[in-house]
C-alpha cells in the first residue's frame, strides 16, 4: 500500500477515532512522523527559541535583539535565549513583543484564561522599583561602595514596609 | 523535621490507595508562583535568595493553615539527604543540586511540598494516591489562595502567573498522572499510545529514568502547555485519556493471561527467585524485576505477595534510600550487595512452595 502523502510505501496504519468516527490514514514513517508530532508548538523553550530565531532574522537584527536589556533586572535578552530563563517578572513587559511569537509558538495562545489572584495584585511600579533596588545594592556591594549600599538597603526597607509586602 | 523518621514511612504515592490504583500509582499537580518583588532566581544575588526563604517563612507565620508544615533546610542537608529528598518526589534534582538558600515545607503525611528557591521562587505540590486529580486541585487551590493571601505574587493581566520560563506561564500549572504499564511495555504497544498522546500536547515521561526509558515500567502523563485554558480544562485534558489509558492496560494484561499464562506466570515464579536469591543486585534490574511482580500480584499469579509491600521495596531499594537504611553512604558495589541482602530479608520464605 502507498502512503496517502507521499510516494513511498504506508508502513504506518492509524485510525482516528473523533465523536464516534473512524478515519484510517496509512502512512509512511516520515509521513507518520509529522502527522504525530504535537500539534501545540515546540515542547520546550529551546525548541520554540530555535524555530522563533530562524524565522526571517538577519544576522543583524539578531545581535541587535541580543544587547536589549531589562532596564529593572538587567538581564540581556541574548541571556535570556542562551539559559532560556527570563530575569524579573518585568521581562514580561519589556520583551513582550519578543516573547509574544515565542509563547505562541510554546502555548499556541496568547492569553491567560485561568485563575486570578483571590486579592487584587500589588502595585507593579513599586514592585519593580524594589527589583531594581536590589540590583543597585548589589553593584553598589560589588563596587564596595558600602555607604551607597546601606541607603539603598533603607530605602528597600521603607518600600517594603509602606507597601506591607 | 528529622529525615530517619521519613525513612520509615511510606510516602503517600505508594500507599497503593485510591480509584484504579493497581494501574493509577499518584496524581500530582503543582503551581510555580514567583513574588512580585524581587528577581527571578537566575538574577538573584545569595542576599536576594535569603530574603525571598525568609520572607516567606515570615509571611506563611501569620496564618494557622500554615503551622503544621514542617521545614527542611535543603542547603544544609548533606548530599545523601538531598537525594532522599528526590526519590521521594519530594524535591526536584535541580533544588537538590541547586546552591544557596532554599527550602522544602512540607506536610508530614506528604501530601503538600511547597520548594522555596527552585526554578521559581515557590512551587507548590500536591501528591494523591491513585487517580484523584480533582481532588488534588482542590487540595492545592486551597493552599495556593492561603499563599496569595499572605504573599504578593507576579501576575500579569494578559499573562497570567509569571514564571521564569515562558513555557509554564500563565496559570503555571502541570498535573501528572504516574502510571504502572507492564502489559503495554511487554506487548509492544507503548510506543504508540505515546505518540497519540503526544499528538495531543500530553508530555510522557519514564519515571526515574532519564528521559523516556522508563525504569520497573511507571510512566507519568502531563500537560504541557499552562497557557490560554483554565485550570479545569487543563485537568480534564489529562483526566480524560487517563480512563482511556487504563482501559489499555487492562486489556493488554487481559491478553497476556489469555494467551500466555504459564509464561507469565514462570516469570512472576523466575522474578522472585531471583529477588530472594541475588548476591548482588542493581537499582535497575530490581525495578525491573518488581514491576514483574507487582503486575503478577494483580492478575492473582502469586498469592504470596502484596502490593503493600511491593511498594515499599520499590523505595526502599532505590540508591539514596538504601544507604539511609544502612546508615551511610555505599559505593556502587557495596549498595548492590546492600540491596540484594535487604532483598533477602524482606521475601524471605516466600516463593519456596512454587520453585
Amino acid at each position: 500500500m502507498k502512503c496517502q502523502k507521499c510516494e513511498k510505501a504506508a508502513t504506518f496504519h492509524i485510525t482516528e477515532i473523533t465523536d464516534g468516527d473512524h478515519v484510517a490514514l496509512h502512512l509512511c514513517a516520515d509521513c507518520a512522523e509529522q502527522y504525530l508530532k504535537p500539534s501545540g508548538g515546540a515542547g520546550t523553550v529551546g525548541e520554540a527559541l530555535a524555530q522563533h530565531l530562524s524565522v526571517g532574522q538577519t544576522s543583524d537584527e539578531m545581535a541587535k535583539l541580543d544587547q536589549k536589556a531589562c532596564p529593572v533586572c538587567g538581564i540581556t535578552y541574548y541571556e535570556f535565549r542562551k539559559y532560556g530563563r527570563l530575569g524579573c517578572p518585568h521581562d514580561y513587559v519589556h520583551f513582550e513583543a519578543e516573547l509574544e511569537s515565542l509563547i505562541v509558538n510554546i502555548h499556541g495562545e496568547v492569553r491567560h484564561r485561568g485563575k486570578r489572584p483571590p486579592k487584587p495584585p500589588a502595585d507593579a511600579a513599586v514592585a519593580t522599583e524594589l527589583i531594581r533596588l536590589r540590583r543597585e545594592m548589589k553593584e553598589a556591594i560589588d563596587g564596595e561602595n558600602y555607604e551607597l549600599a546601606s541607603q539603598i538597603r533603607d530605602r528597600i526597607r521603607r518600600l517594603e514596609k509602606e507597601g506591607q509586602r | 523535621m528529622n529525615l530517619d523518621e521519613l525513612s520509615q514511612q511510606t510516602c503517600e504515592w505508594l500507599r497503593a490507595e485510591g480509584p484504579d490504583s493497581d494501574i493509577v500509582v499518584s496524581t500530582r499537580i503543582r503551581l510555580a508562583r514567583n513574588l512580585s518583588d524581587f528577581p527571578f532566581i537566575r538574577r538573584c544575588t545569595d542576599i536576594d535568595r535569603a530574603g525571598i526563604e525568609s520572607l516567606v517563612l515570615r509571611r506563611l507565620e501569620l496564618r494557622p493553615e500554615f503551622a503544621g508544615l514542617q521545614r527542611i533546610d535543603v542547603e544544609s542537608l548533606d548530599e545523601l539527604d538531598r537525594r532522599f529528598l528526590v526519590e521521594r518526589q519530594l524535591i526536584s534534582r535541580e533544588l537538590a543540586e541547586a546552591e544557596g538558600a532554599r527550602s522544602l515545607l512540607l506536610e508530614p503525611n506528604e501530601r503538600l511540598a511547597v520548594m522555596i528557591n527552585e526554578e521559581d521562587h515557590l512551587r507548590l505540590q500536591v501528591m494523591k494516591s491513585g487517580l484523584q486529580i480533582a481532588e488534588a486541585w482542590q487540595s492545592i487551590d486551597r493552599w495556593d489562595n492561603l499563599l496569595q493571601e499572605v504573599l504578593q505574587v507576579a501576575f500579569h493581566d494578559r499573562w497570567g502567573y509569571l514564571t521564569a520560563c515562558p513555557t509554564n506561564v500563565g496559570t503555571g500549572l502541570r498535573v501528572s498522572v504516574m502510571v504502572h504499564l507492564p502489559a503495554l511495555v511487554q506487548t509492544r504497544q507503548i510506543e504508540r499510545v505515546f505518540k497519540s498522546l503526544q499528538k495531543i500536547s500530553l508530555a510522557v515521561r519514564g519515571l526515574f529514568g532519564e528521559g523516556s526509558q522508563a525504569m520497573g515500567d511507571f510512566y507519568q502523563i502531563s500537560n504541557q502547555l499552562t497557557l490560554g485554558r483554565s485550570e479545569a480544562e487543563l485537568l480534564e485534558q489529562v483526566g480524560e485519556v487517563v480512563p482511556a489509558l487504563i482501559d489499555y492496560e487492562r486489556k493488554a494484561r487481559d491478553f497476556l493471561i489469555a494467551s500466555a499464562r504459564e509464561e507469565l506466570t514462570e516469570q512472576v515464579r523466575t522474578a522472585l527467585k531471583t529477588l530472594r536469591k541475588s548476591n548482588r543486585i542493581s537499582s535497575e534490574e530490581t525495578m525491573h524485576l518488581l514491576s514483574k511482580l507487582r503486575m503478577g500480584v494483580h492478575l492473582k499469579l502469586n498469592d504470596e505477595l502484596d502490593i503493600p509491600l511491593i511498594n515499599r521495596l520499590f523505595l526502599q531499594t532505590q540508591p539514596a534510600h538504601l544507604q539511609k537504611l544502612r546508615g551511610g553512604p555505599l559505593g556502587s558495589d557495596e549498595r548492590n550487595r546492600a540491596r540484594a541482602e535487604y532483598l533477602q530479608a524482606a521475601l524471605a520464605g516466600l516463593g519456596e512452595g512454587t520453585t
